[in-house]
């Protein structure tokens, strides 16, 4: 199972490795991750998604807890979660299909940030499932280049 | 009045109250050896090799309880610390290891001597940092040292570039430490030390199982008196040797795949297994389905990331083993004594005695000869790694904590001279002494040096089976008699070469000739002394628990 994790670290140098090293090192690989300056400076916020079985979790989170730069470790469950995920997609057009891939654009609410003789860059901004929906869409276009970012989340309502 | 950082370092040192260094000097740390040229308060004991000096900073820390610090030059020496760092990560010892380092400037560019510390020792230190800039220092040191020892024990590195040492500052140490993402959590939970105290008073077949945590947390009286109170036997692990009085009715000697086939047999038995500072390390718990099956578990542990780690846990407890263990006697009332439980145990000890065949010269002999030799006398035992330490560990007997040092969780080679160097440093009036194998003893064989230009009396008895001991056990037993690359019969005569070095020495081929070395081995006070035991060579440790096996299915001899 996927989990979502936030680490809230020291922002300090080396604290990245130390939390990436540490998946590396007990066996799990990190699909994605995104970090982050918080609110006060001299806190970051690590979102890292995992895969693994509940022991794994407890595990790892535990782990991550024992970095002496680690403030707080916690599993957002899925249904708590409000997340987002960020992709720019470059697009290769012609004068055909140009219209086709601006409606597509339109319906997925995602926007266009570049345009060329032959490419469109589109942004899409949602979660996982939509920005994987558009990039289905745009595939038969012929996708030129495309970035995506690591997901970050955050916990629905006052509860973190 | 502004000093180096070199001054500032030392400083910091003894307001952290190190009396003792080990180290080897190189181009990086250059300015620190030049301002312990003229230090008065620190002893820096110069050794042969930086492994050396981690393994000696590290068998002084555990024979006194205190951090151990050493001390080593950037690159080469820095990474010859590293076996030694990670020997001290693996057994939660606390630990400093100071590293020169190339100067800021020229930090990452592959500069001479160059190598990256704190990548390289992430993995193997609870902690590390790199100064970067010189007002960190005090700072640094004093949470390097708080790090260390506090909560769960072990090593810390810090990396410091030349021009650090070099540079200048108005010194002022901490008072206090302020680490705000670091919290260790010392008290154990009420709620679940009372769900312990119904089980252990709900329990028919108790076994305490009690590992190294016990010794850091200087918890030995409170376990003796919960194992009394109750009438619970008591297991401990390699690690645990010492925590509890091997003579106590209750001591069932240690357990897992070299362990006691009582111990053994209690865990698989029992209905309650109370782990204490231990971690259900693989070669205690064998194959971990079958390991005390039928048993409710409870684990005490400082290290939240222990529980339920390997083992499924019933009651766990995070907290400071001593303060638990204190709380928990409080919670419980005198209980009647577990009478069936306790005669099955002792059935189980009579009839599964540790023995041996006295044929010829035995390396258990030996152990057995010495252990009633210094009966009453202040004794650490120190080994080296194989067959040796495990038959110590069997037939020494151990009544105090911090009197047995081994390398556990690593199982390093050539750990035992350079440690007993170390523990000789900080318990100067006892006797100290290295069970060592023939192969272990040659990896660090080099701080005889350290030891004879010490003049430390430690005693170093070879248990000389001209073999790779323990792994040629295996082969015979597991892999069809194969001696791949383990017959180590062409020796050199290490009898000679503990003479070269200057240390008294001497070749024991006889049983009826031990007692007499060893009585004379004691009378040597003024350098270290080598006894080359030549024993049978194809002597097997046992009890022994194939891997992959429950720990109930030993091969008892
Ligand atoms: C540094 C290191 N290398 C290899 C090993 C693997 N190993 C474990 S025991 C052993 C044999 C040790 O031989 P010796 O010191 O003669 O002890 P004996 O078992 O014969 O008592 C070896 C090679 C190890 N533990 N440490
Ligand atoms: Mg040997």
């Amino acid at each position: 199972m996927k989990h979502t994790i936030s680490v809230i670290v020291e922002n300090k140098p080396g604290v990245l490795s130390r939390v990436a090293g540490l998946f590396a090192r007990r066996g799990f690989n990190i699909e994605s991750l995104a970090v982050g300056v918080t609110d006060d400076p001299s806190v970051s916020r690590m979102t890292i998604v995992a895969e693994g079985d509940e022991r794994d979790l407890e595990q790892i989170t535990k782990q991550l807890h024992k970095l002496i730069d680690t403030l707080k470790v916690f599993d957002i469950p899925r249904e708590l979660s409000a997340e987002r995920e960020l992709a720019l997609i470059k697009v290769a057009v012609n004068e055909k299909n140009r219209g086709e891939i601006t409606q597509i654009v339109e319906i997925f609410r995602a926007r266009i940030i570049d345009v060329a003789e032959d490419s469109m860059t589109v942004e899409i901004t949602g979660e996982e499932s939509k920005v994987e929906g558009i990039i289905k869409l745009l595939r038969r276009f012929g996708i030129k280049e495309m970035v995506r970012g690591g997901k970050i989340a955050l916990q629905r309502g006052g509860a973190e | 009045m502004e000093i180096t950082g070199a001054e500032a370092l030392l400083e910091s040192l003894k307001k952290e109250g190190v009396e003792i260094i080990f180290g080897y000097p190189g181009g990086q740390v250059l300015p620190l050896y030049d301002a312990l040229y003229s230090e008065k308060d620190i002893k820096h004991i110069l050794v042969r090799h930086e492994q050396g000096a981690a393994h000696a900073a590290d068998g002084y820390a555990r024979a006194t309880g205190k951090v151990g610090v050493c001390l080593a030059t950037s690159g080469p020496g820095a990474t010859n610390l590293v076996t030694g760092i990670a020997n001290a990560y693996m057994d939660s010892i606390p630990m400093v290891a100071i590293t020169g380092q190339v100067p800021t400037m020229l930090l990452g560019r592959d500069s001479f001597q160059e190598a990256d510390v704190v990548g390289i020792t992430m993995p193997i230190t609870k902690h590390n940092f790199l100064i970067k800039k010189i007002e960190d220092l005090p700072r640094i040191v004093k949470e390097a040292f708080y790090i260390a020892k506090s909560g769960r024990p072990g090593p810390v590195s810090i990396d410091i570039p030349k021009d650090i040492f070099t540079g200048k500052l108005k010194f002022s140490y901490p008072e206090k430490v302020e680490i705000p993402s670091y919290k260790p959590n010392l008290k154990g939970h009420p709620k679940q030390i009372s769900l312990a105290a119904k089980a252990i008073a709900q329990s028919k077949k108790p076994v305490l199982y009690v590992g190294g945590g016990v010794i850091s947390a200087e918890a030995s009286a409170e376990l003796k008196q919960l194992a009394e109170k109750c009438g619970i036997p008591v297991t401990v692990t390699m690690m645990g040797l010492g925590a509890f009085p091997d003579s106590n009715k209750l001591a069932l000697g240690m357990l897992g795949m070299h362990g006691t086939a009582s111990a053994n047999y209690a865990v698989t038995d029992c209905d309650l297994l109370i782990a204490v500072g231990a971690r259900f390390d693989d070669r205690v718990t064998g194959h971990i389905p079958r390991f005390a099956p039928h048993a409710q578990i409870i684990h005490i542990d400082i290290d939240p990331a222990e529980i339920g780690k390997n083992v499924r846990v019933d009651i766990p407890i995070v907290g400071n083993v001593r303060s638990v263990l204190k709380e928990l006697l409080e919670k419980l009332g005198p209980k009647e004594n577990h009478k069936d439980w306790i005669e099955q145990i002792e059935e189980w000890k009579r009839k599964y005695p540790l023995s041996y065949k006295k044929d010829g010269l035995k390396p258990q002999f030996v152990i057995e000869e010495f252990c009633a030799l210094t009966r009453d006398r202040e004794t650490i035992i120190v080994t080296e790694v194989g067959q040796n330490q495990m038959w110590t560990a069997q037939f020494y007997k151990f009544e105090k904590p911090r009197t047995w040092i081994s390398s556990g969780g690593l199982g390093t080679m050539g750990f035992g001279l350079p440690a007993a160097n170390g523990a000789q440093f900080g318990r100067p009036d006892a006797i100290v002494a290295d069970f060592a194998g023939d192969g272990s003893i040659q990896m660090n064989i080099q701080e005889l040096t350290t030891a004879v230009n010490n003049r430390l009396p430690i005693k170093i008895f070879v248990l000389d089976n001209s073999y790779l001991g323990m792994v040629r056990q295996w082969q015979e037993l597991i892999y069809q008699h194969h001696y791949s690359h383990t017959d180590l019969a062409n020796n050199p005569d290490l009898v000679k070469i503990a003479e070269a070095y200057g240390c008294a020495a001497k070749r024991v081929e006889k049983p009826e000739e031990v007692r007499a070395a060893l009585e004379w081995s004691l009378t040597i006070k003024d350098r270290p002394c080598l006894i080359d035991f030549v024993i049978a060579r194809e002597e097997n440790v046992f009890p022994f628990v194939p891997p992959g096996q429950a720990i109930n299915e030993m091969i008892l001899d």
